[in-house]
């Protein structure tokens, strides 16, 4: 039969329908550009903090542009104004779409009312970093928190978001924690819509 | 079944030793003897690729002694991985491409790793010797 089996073809790539695509991605071939990544800002910048807030805008970019992809394509259009709709859409949803797997958990601060906590036993970008000793506390996963500040600033949720190891008793590898601290807007948002 | 091994050596494609371990007080060497053996090897494994009577010999293998074993494998980009181990051991070339997976996962995809460089990765080193252990040689030989 003509035509069976054959992709229709686009002239312009924007007429493509926004399909769900291939799910996959090679996770080496991810590790290495992300490293190359690391490396090329490594020798842009002159201290650990500079690096981290390097990282942290590159993820920035890359929630920006997730939170809209996902908006149109598993929310049919629709639009968080609760807080903790936002925050399990980005622990579920964003979570699932980027690593393959929802987030291991979602927990509110102890301490401040505005911050929460995503946890995770070892972020996917990490999986094939050692930091070495002399870095002090660094972690890559700033990449990670800057997707995550990317999706809650894009929603409306400005926040500052910052990646965290913590320690473990009984492993030998910290957990990772992304810190998200709301700015006072939210807050009185949330509070006013009860 | 014993799977004693003594060291492990890996070299870099121009002969410095970038990772040395051992396990167990038989064979243990303090830092230059570990690197002469590193730069000994190297040039033995280069000059038997020219003596061999057998054309498109990519150098020694194995070398079997009274005392000791010493398995060698070569990756495509000349980096050398070589285990010294009891005589008879069994599964240790199945071992070493093992550790040359870790080595291309931990090693080469971290940021911080200068190629060339010894390795100091906290990964590498843990999976490392999670794979040494006698129950995980001994699977790897399925």
């Amino acid at each position: 039969m003509i035509g069976v089996g054959k992709m229709k073809q686009y002239t312009n790539v924007l007429d493509k329908p926004l399909t769900k695509g291939k799910q996959e991605v090679s996770l080496s071939a991810f590790a290495f550009l992300f490293s190359e990544l690391v490396q090329y800002n490594q020798t842009q910048v002159d201290n650990i903090g500079e690096l981290e807030r390097r990282l942290e805008d590159a993820g920035y970019a890359v929630g920006a542009r997730v939170l809209e992809l996902l908006c149109h394509r598993d929310k049919g259009n629709r639009r968080e104004t609760r807080l903790l709709g936002i925050l399990s859409f980005v622990h579920s949803t964003v979570w699932k779409v980027l690593f393959g797997k929802v987030a291991d958990s979602l927990e509110k601060g102890t301490e401040h009312e505005d911050e929460y906590m995503i946890s995770e036993k070892e972020l996917l970008v990490n999986r094939f970093i050692s930091i070495p000793k002399d870095m002090g506390t660094f972690n890559c996963g700033a990449f990670v928190a800057g997707i995550v500040r990317g999706v809650l600033d894009g929603a409306g949720f400005p926040a500052v978001v910052t990646a965290h190891f913590v320690p473990v008793d009984g492993q030998q590898r910290p957990r990772t924690t992304i810190l998200i601290k709301f700015a006072e807007e939210v807050l009185h948002r949330e509070a006013r819509l009860g | 079944m014993a799977a004693a091994i003594y060291s492990l050596y890996i070299i870099n494609k121009s002969g410095g030793l970038i990772y040395y371990k051992d396990y167990g007080s038989a064979g243990r060497m303090d830092t230059n003897d570990s690197l002469r053996v590193a730069s000994l090897w190297h040039s033995m494994h280069a000059i038997s690729q020219q003596l061999s009577p057998v054309s498109g010999c990519s150098g020694i293998e194995l070398l079997q002694a009274d005392t000791f074993d010493l398995h060698c494998y070569q990756s495509l980009t000349g980096t050398k991985f070589f285990v010294v181990c009891e005589p008879g051991t069994q599964h240790m070339e199945s071992l070493l491409k093992y550790i040359y997976e870790l080595y291309t996962d931990y090693v080469l995809k971290n940021p911080f790793y200068e190629m060339e460089m010894p390795i100091r990765c906290e990964l590498f080193d843990i999976n490392l010797t999670q794979a040494v252990q006698k129950d995980r040689v001994a699977f790897l030989g399925r």
